[in-house]
């Protein structure tokens, strides 16, 4: 069924690039990015001065140390591009915003090919620190000049709600409440992604993960526990998306972006969103689905945002992937999620295990998987249609990638 | 922090450091609401909804007056975390809950629970709020209204 009204289809992902993954590379940040893009570039066919858009979630100057990445006016210095179009922020659907926007800008005719990134250097940022909290001023000082808060903030600093763990452990609990879920339901998550991390070359750990390691390792937040959360890294991802009619030059198989899911219909807060069990992916999933003909059934592979574990169990619900109310059954001895299930899931260990590169990385993998490439994790069948989510709570962005174009 | 098996930590009200709002003309109502004993939030004398947070029109008919005024300080426990990392280094383990006011579901918040040990927690557990000073700011916490069943 042709949908000239579907701007998102005229955009395909041309070429794909990654820098080292690991913990304290000691490398900056425009350094890992400068690889992950010229990278891409090569893998799309195209030259440097090919480059006319360039895009990045979420630009500099955002959160605590190595979250950011480079400006993207510094990237396009440090490769000279001469741009027709450009974009970088943090506010909107998600981390995948940007690819978003790149695909809608191609779509316009206002660039032909953008090269998107998402660069993180939180390892070597937090070094042997540990990781840090939601922290940032918000003005003004009490007497005794400690920092004061503003904002969302005000709200959950005094209590020493204080990192995004704390919000998404209510979702687990609220979960454990209406659905019964369990902490060895949720321990699969984590241990799908370790037994995919072990084919994964790039992944930060790769060691085997038992649900006995699970259960016994410290909580951080009930009920999560320090496997529930994922592993900060370094890493720079990079993509070219290109207009579709591109497609038939690349050297690789160019993937055709199918539909995307940009939609928040609650309230954008993390203590006010109505429905605590869904957020924001339940919005984002439903506006994603109302845009295509293919159903939750044709999905092949599924790379689905685990920041924390029961975020991945949110999105396989709210992408129709399993019943509502039903991820913790559904994932219940992990046969369904493996590489040989029904829904292969986070196929290069996800964020758990293979490292936060903060969305990107799903995308990246569905990618590979679409190509072909997975060497050892890839998943039998040749997939066809790949479902990428990123996000959590009032972040929510999602879409559909198929190696063909809509018939 | 503490493993299972371990001993059980003492659990605390809160973190060992009370970070504070910045007070401001839309959010001092609030922050101040306990100084009385009472807690408030704006309410819109047209349609009658509580507004949280603060802003500057009602977000329900886009028309009323919003002002202060006192509710029962009653609510439910939405959801609850009982968080263990030491964000702010020498706290003991606390709740962090999410509190819906009785008055109206979609006013929640985020608050901490005490008086209650984590085992006697549960979603949808009857609160009533209780007010700790902290410099110019009294923060609104949440004490169980009842025993909890067994």
């Amino acid at each position: 069924m042709s949908r000239p009204d579907l701007l998102e289809r005229r955009a395909v992902v041309s070429g794909i690039g990654q820098s080292d993954v690991g913990r304290r590379l000691g490398r900056s940040d425009l350094d890992l990015t400068v690889d992950a893009c010229l990278q891409a570039i090569a893998d799309a066919g195209l030259q440097r001065d090919d480059i006319d858009g360039l895009a990045t979630f979420p630009g500099a100057g955002v959160g605590t140390g190595g979250f950011a990445g480079p400006s993207s006016p510094e990237v396009q210095d440090a490769l000279r591009l001469k741009l027709n179009w450009h974009d970088g922020g943090l506010e909107g659907p998600g981390q995948l915003r940007a690819v978003f926007a790149a695909c809608l800008a191609v779509a316009a005719g206002l660039a032909r090919h953008v090269l998107v990134y998402r660069t993180v250097t939180e390892s070597t940022a937090q070094g042997e620190g540990g990781r840090q909290g939601i922290g940032g001023g918000g003005g003004g000082a009490s007497s005794r000049g400690v920092p004061r808060f503003s904002g969302f903030l005000q709200w959950t600093i005094p209590y020493g709600a204080v990192s995004a763990v704390n919000w998404i452990a209510w979702i687990a609990q609220r979960r454990m409440h209406e659905f019964g879920l369990t902490r060895e339901q949720l321990a699969q998550i984590a241990l799908n992604g370790r037994r995919n991390a072990a084919r994964n070359p790039k992944a930060i750990y790769r060691d085997p993960l038992t649900l006995q390691d699970y259960l016994d390792v410290r909580m951080i937040s009930t009920p999560l526990c320090l496997y529930d959360c994922d592993a900060p890294c370094d890493g720079s991802t990079a993509v070219v998306v290109s207009h579709a009619d591109y497609a038939p030059d690349t050297p690789r198989p160019a993937l055709h972006v199918n539909a995307i899911g940009t939609a928040i219909r609650g309230r954008p807060s993390w203590d006010q969103f109505d429905d605590m069990t869904t957020f924001a992916a339940r919005d984002a999933a439903a506006s994603m689905w109302a845009r295509t003909e293919l159903r939750p059934s044709d999905v092949d592979v599924a790379e689905l945002y685990d920041g924390f574990s029961i975020l991945t169990m949110v999105w396989l619900e709210e992408m129709g992937l399993c019943p509502k109310g039903e991820s913790g059954p559904f994932v219940e001895g992990g046969a369904r999620i493996a590489l040989d299930g029904a829904v292969p899931l986070n196929t290069s260990g996800g964020q758990l295990s293979a490292g936060r590169l903060h969305g990107f990385g799903m995308l990246h993998e569905a990618c590979l998987q679409l190509r072909g490439d997975g060497g050892e994790r890839q998943v039998p069948g040749s997939p066809e249609v790949a479902a990428v989510a990123a996000g959590g709570g009032p972040i929510a962005g999602c879409m559909l990638l198929t190696r063909g174009p809509a018939s | 922090m503490n493993a299972p098996g371990d001993a059980p930590a003492a659990f605390a009200p809160g973190p060992v450091l009370r970070l504070l709002p910045r007070l401001d003309d839309a959010n001092r109502f609030f922050w101040t609401s306990g100084e009385d004993g009472r807690l408030r939030f704006l309410r819109c004398h047209g349609c009658a909804m509580y507004v949280h947070p603060p802003v500057p029109r009602c977000p329900y008919c886009l028309d009323g007056p919003l002002v202060p005024e006192p509710v029962s300080g009653r609510g439910v426990v939405h959801s609850y975390t009982v968080n263990h990392q030491q964000w702010i280094p020498g706290s003991a383990p606390y709740i962090i809950g999410l509190v819906t006011i009785a008055e109206q579901e979609d006013v929640r918040l985020t608050t901490n629970i005490v008086d209650c040990g984590p085992e006697d927690l549960y979603v949808g557990m009857p609160v009533a709020v209780t007010f700790e000073r902290s410099e110019d700011v009294w923060l609104p916490l949440f004490r169980p209204v009842e025993l909890p069943p067994r």
